[in-house]
């Protein structure tokens, strides 16, 4: 059986900073994947490339066994959905027209969203918490809330695929915990593959089934997170010591 | 949520009002026609006096007028998309600008109007071309980069635009300053633009979900499947000629590209695909009735319709600011 994402000898760069050298790595079906590093890594860059949005320097991407040039945008809209970091609301709109748009890669040029468009967007904004939300505009969510809303347009859009960047950002506790639970079902139930970017190691420990940690210069490590998360690798990650704490069985990082 | 029998009865509701206008201005003027008089020129059947007014007169100039009021709010539209910018209207990257210097400067050689004409839809598409090559430079245009450059360009033709008026004769003057402010009296066929605009819309139509999301932002557009810098060149590309066949025909009429699709988004919200023909409609409706009352308000004398548009645009856009539901369910 074909991966879902296949990476191979993936260089990618911004400018004179390299994100990653040689990356290789696959994602299963149902498999879960937390990106970390320090800031200006490139996390986001990466991400982007996995998306097929950005050209890589060298090396090969495949979704469900083609590249994104194989597949075309329309094909590949409908396999992988990104959350992008921080949303654009130039205009007026209301919440469920906003949870429409991950049905747009479904339609075709002269279709409307019909009546099935509507309950699955309905359904995605019932998985977030913003049930009997679908009329207020969303100028009047609070950052929290749009987040939410952002993940809902992606739950909509029915991806193989999840790319999230921070989708716990502007996020409570609780729906930081209800995101990566639902995430999970997903993954779980649906088979999906999730690629999230993370800063919260303990959250990546318990929530993700993979790392990859970003080290900068092009220095990647990707495996299990039972494997990769090590006091060590994640002190030489932040830059900063971290202590491993055990309780009931689990594992823990904090700042020593 | 939008749907489809929605649109299509805003759009209907539009047209007859769009219709309506046209009946006003083949009506009104120095020499009043009724409505079945009307019917009567139009099928031709009649050569009586009237008849020759309105189909030789009334009929090219209001349909001018209409095909104008669409092309610069369809134009509107489209730049606000483009720039994500709700206050864009079509002249924010020097359009205007570069179609005045041209028209102007044929004028202060005397040449005929068609020339002018032709000076105008040449300088218009200058500027755009000088705005867009400027702000790619390196490939990448932001919006802020073209809309920064876009400003620019507009400053300079405007000192063009003065230079030009002071060192005009006096006797041109009036002409120049009429066609600064944007006037209809000129209008030599409404074809063009009437041509301009069907293709427009045929053009802009197809795409208009995607626009949609262009709204949004250009990552989140791409990651839907949309095809970002070809859709941002083809609206550019469609929203300046849409402008420069406008400016082409009657000068540059102001506040109809900025206040027409901002009203209609406060009336039906932000989805291209009503949108887009809505404010075609609703911005041809506005510009027929404004110059309409530009011709009869103080007759014989006519007034430029420009002036028309922006004393009716101002005020209604200062009320629309102040009262604006940006906090308000809809």
């Amino acid at each position: 059986m074909t991966a879902l994402l296949s990476v191979r000898d993936l260089d990618v760069n911004i400018g004179a900073v390299r994100v990653s050298a040689g990356l290789g790595f696959d994602l299963a079906a149902g498999e879960r994947l937390a990106i970390l590093g320090r800031n200006g890594t490139g996390k986001t860059t990466l991400l982007t490339t996995l998306a097929g949005l950005r050209e890589a320097e060298a090396g090969s991407i495949a979704l469900c066994g083609e590249s994104y040039a194989a597949l075309g945008a329309r094909r590949a809209a409908q396999l992988r959905g990104l959350l992008p970091q921080g949303h654009l609301d130039a205009f007026q709109s209301t919440v469920l027209e906003t949870a429409l748009i991950g049905r747009h890669p479904h339609l075709g040029r002269w279709h409307w969203e019909g009546k099935e468009d509507e309950r699955i967007a309905r359904e995605a904004l019932a998985a977030v918490d913003l049930a009997g939300l679908g009329g207020r505009e969303v100028h009047t969510l609070s950052g929290g809330e749009r987040q939410r809303l952002a993940i809902a347009a992606l739950l909509a859009q029915r991806p193989q695929l999840y790319l999230l960047d921070e989708p716990l950002a502007h996020l409570d506790l609780n729906h930081q915990i209800a995101v990566l639970e639902l995430l999970s079902r997903r993954a779980r139930g649906d088979g999906v593959g999730i690629v999230m970017v993370l800063h919260d190691i303990n959250l990546a420990l318990r929530h993700a089934d993979r790392a990859l940690l970003l080290f900068g210069e092009g220095r990647t490590l990707e495996g299990p997170v039972a494997e990769v998360l090590t006091a060590e690798s994640l002190s030489r990650l932040y830059g900063h010591p971290l202590r491993e704490m055990r309780d009931d069985g689990a594992r823990y990082f904090v700042p020593a | 949520m939008p749907t489809r029998r929605r649109a299509l009865l805003v759009i209907l509701l539009l047209a007859l009002v769009g219709l309506a206008s046209l009946v006003v201005a083949l009506a009104a003027g120095s020499l009043p026609v009724s409505a079945a008089d009307i019917g009567r020129a139009l099928l031709g059947d009649t050569a009586e006096m009237a008849a020759e007014v309105v189909r030789e007169l009334r009929l090219p100039r209001a349909t001018a007028a209409f095909a104008c009021g669409g092309l610069l709010a369809l134009a509107g539209a489209l730049m606000q998309v483009l720039l994500r910018n709700p206050l864009a209207d079509p002249y924010v990257l020097g359009i205007s600008g570069g179609a005045a210097v041209g028209a102007l400067a044929a004028m202060l050689f005397g040449l005929p109007l068609l020339l002018v004409n032709g000076g105008a839809f040449a300088g218009a598409l200058g500027a755009t071309l000088l705005v867009f090559g400027l702000a790619r430079g390196d490939g990448s245009w932001t919006q802020t980069r073209l809309l920064l450059t876009g400003v620019i360009v507009a400053a300079g033709c405007g000192a063009a635009v003065a230079l030009i008026l002071s060192i005009a004769p006096e006797n041109q003057l009036r002409g120049m300053l009429f066609w600064l402010m944007g006037d209809l009296s000129h209008a030599v066929t409404p074809w063009p633009a009437l041509a301009m605009l069907a293709l427009g819309l045929m053009a802009a139509l197809p795409f208009s979900r995607d626009l949609n999301l262009l709204a949004r932002g250009d990552l989140t557009a791409r990651a839907l499947g949309v095809p970002v810098s070809r859709l941002r060149g083809g609206v550019y590309v469609l929203a300046a000629l849409a402008t420069a066949a406008a400016v082409t025909t009657t000068g540059s009429v102001g506040f109809v590209g900025l206040i027409v699709p901002h009203l209609v988004r406060l009336a039906i919200g932000n989805d291209q695909r009503v949108l887009l023909p809505a404010a075609a409609l609703a911005g041809g409706a506005l510009l027929t009735l404004a110059d309409t009352l530009a011709r009869t308000v103080v007759a014989p004398q006519q007034l430029p319709v420009g002036v028309l548009t922006a004393l009716i645009g101002v005020p209604v856009f200062l009320y629309l600011l102040t009262r604006s539901p940006r906090g308000g369910a809809s």
